[in-house]
């Protein structure tokens, strides 16, 4: 079974499951509990312009997906902030036209675009060394910041009104916090691509949510599940010849489902218990 | 009135409206609470008591008018409010301790990505103390009842060591019991805290605060306990039993023995 370490994609595949485990976990907790998949999920997708850029100046095309990300993340994060109740609209409106300039620049440019699948699909057993530091760089950023602004984080996704009356920088740290979802979008797409990057990022948080009720612990252990769906999605779709990323999603979506199942049942037999020591 | 000279303004609202697009919400408000005031407002649904106290935290501008708050601008001033929301259905699922939701109190006024100080630690205690909810410290939010919910929000409010406290519905969706409590809690800490508080639960209101006014686009306030008519009519179209106020009285109709006696 070890066999598979031997190879040097494999290696890097592994050490990139875990990068992007400890961004996932940690914006993936922030995530879910500020509501904001849907918003992830545009960021994800407008994101695609960037790449579609890199190809068209010939520059490496996660360099244009951060870029294009962290604008996203941006304008979205401020239409998110002072439209209110119909942001979702104007949010849905970036999704589609990032992800058609994304298309539109590839057709611009001239070469050859095998490798444009990878971004859309995942191509975690194709990613070079390059990638590996910029991910480490990001991830650096990304537990630099957490854990400067802790406290204020959680105090602007739980009450955000309160923390702006005792004068916390509510909109400088929330549109911080969605420029981080947009690094952790670029990293978690080459992973899984763009179109499954929601799952990573909101699946073990939510299973650990089940669990836990303190964030620290959210966090560590959406970090640890995120490397446990990944190495085994990885040895499953290595045995059974599939792809990669949907065979990541596919067991981190079945430990959802399960945990969740997992978890009523609980929840039903502690409250029988409970009526029961009452009646008697 | 006399009791006011020696007193400093706190709050002071001149000559406010408030209007969202074409609709005024608040007309033409005049208010100065002073130290040591315990303040109930009373007034119909949408009748702007929310408004106000949004206006006073600087979530919303004025159209005209001005507020000032111990003689500082909304912004700067509000460092001395310690502001208690309405109790508002919440993700019950929330990762976050009662400890943690207390500590939001001291975020404002300190560095950001520093470690809370011993001192700061003690504020916290202190504020948890003060509500009775100490042994509840590390407790999900989520699992706590509406009211001990409530007094955990009350000593979020406290850990600023603030001057005035501002409380919207701090009853709303509590039993009368639990209510009681909170009031009586109030109550205390208005020792040495100024309180200005809105609420549409007159009854319980009027039992424990100094003064009343009432609020129903205009402000209708003596700085005195006394309900007057004319302040209940500018307020509800219907009639309220005034008679009832503060006096026992029946509310079950009389038993059939005594109907008999009558007789």
């Amino acid at each position: 079974m070890l066999e598979i370490f031997q190879y040097g994609f494999m290696r890097n595949a592994l050490a990139a499951g875990v990068l992007v485990s400890f961004a996932c976990g940690i914006i993936g907790t922030y995530v879910v509990i500020n509501r904001i998949v849907f918003l992830s999920g545009g960021i994800a997708h407008a994101a695609y312009g960037g790449i579609g850029l890199g190809y068209f100046l010939g520059i490496n095309p996660i360099i244009g997906a951060i870029v294009f990300s962290l604008g996203a993340s941006l304008g979205m994060g401020m239409v998110h902030r002072k439209t209110g109740e119909r942001s979702d609209t104007i949010i849905g409106v970036m999704w589609a036209i990032g992800m058609a300039i994304g298309i539109i620049f590839l057709d611009m440019s001239p070469g050859y675009k095998a490798d444009l699948m990878s971004y859309l699909f995942g191509s975690i057993l194709a990613v070079p060394t390059s990638d590996l530091i910029i991910m480490l760089v990001l991830n650096v950023v990304i537990l630099v910041l957490v854990a400067l602004y802790y406290k204020e984080l959680q105090a602007i996704s739980f009450d955000e009104t309160f923390a702006f009356v005792v004068n916390v920088p509510v909109n400088r740290l929330y549109l911080m916090l969605v420029c981080l979802v947009g690094l952790t979008v670029v990293m978690t797409m080459r992973i899984v691509g763009l179109i499954m990057v929601i799952a990573l990022l909101t699946m073990p948080p939510a299973i650990a949510g089940l669990f836990v009720k303190d964030m620290k612990r959210m966090m560590g252990l959406s970090i640890l599940l995120s490397i446990l769906f990944t190495f085994v999605g990885l040895l499953l779709s290595y045995y059974l010849n599939l792809t990669s990323g949907a065979t990541i999603i596919l067991v981190a979506g079945v430990s959802y489902f399960i945990s969740f199942m997992g978890k009523n049942q609980l929840r039903n037999r502690k409250k029988k218990t409970e009526t029961n020591t009452v009646e008697a | 009135m006399d009791k006011q000279i020696d007193k400093q303004p706190v709050i002071e609202i001149k000559n406010v409206w408030v209007s969202y697009d074409t609709q005024t919400v608040l007309e033409d408000i005049n208010l100065t609470v002073y130290e040591s005031d315990f303040i109930g407002l009373i007034g119909p649904n949408g009748g702007g008591k929310t408004t106000l106290l949004k206006a006073l935290l600087g979530l919303l501008e004025p159209s005209s008018g001005s507020i000032r708050i111990m003689g500082k601008s909304v912004a700067e001033g509000r460092c001395h409010i310690g502001y208690v929301p309405q109790y508002i259905e919440f993700d019950r699922q929330f990762p976050i301790r009662v400890w943690e939701v207390v500590q939001m109190g001291l975020l404002g006024c300190r560095k950001p990505f520093t470690r809370l100080s011993t001192a700061e630690r003690e504020v916290i205690d202190y504020a948890l103390e003060q509500v009775d909810m100490a042994g509840l410290s590390q407790r999900p939010i989520g699992e706590l009842s509406g009211g001990q919910r409530q007094r955990v929000y009350i000593a979020r409010a406290l850990t600023s060591n603030p001057q005035i406290l501002l409380l919207d519905e701090p009853t709303a969706s509590v039993d009368p019991q639990v209510a009681g409590i909170i009031y009586d809690l109030l109550k205390r800490i208005n020792q040495s805290v100024t309180i200005l508080m809105v609420s549409h639960d007159m009854n319980a209101v009027s039992s424990y605060v100094k003064t009343i006014g009432c609020l129903n686009r205009r402000m209708h306030y003596h700085g005195s306990k006394e309900v007057t008519q004319e302040m209940m009519n500018a307020i509800y179209e219907c009639p309220i039993d005034l008679i009832a106020h503060g006096l026992p009285h029946r509310v079950l109709s009389p038993h059939e023995s005594e109907g008999e006696n009558h007789a």
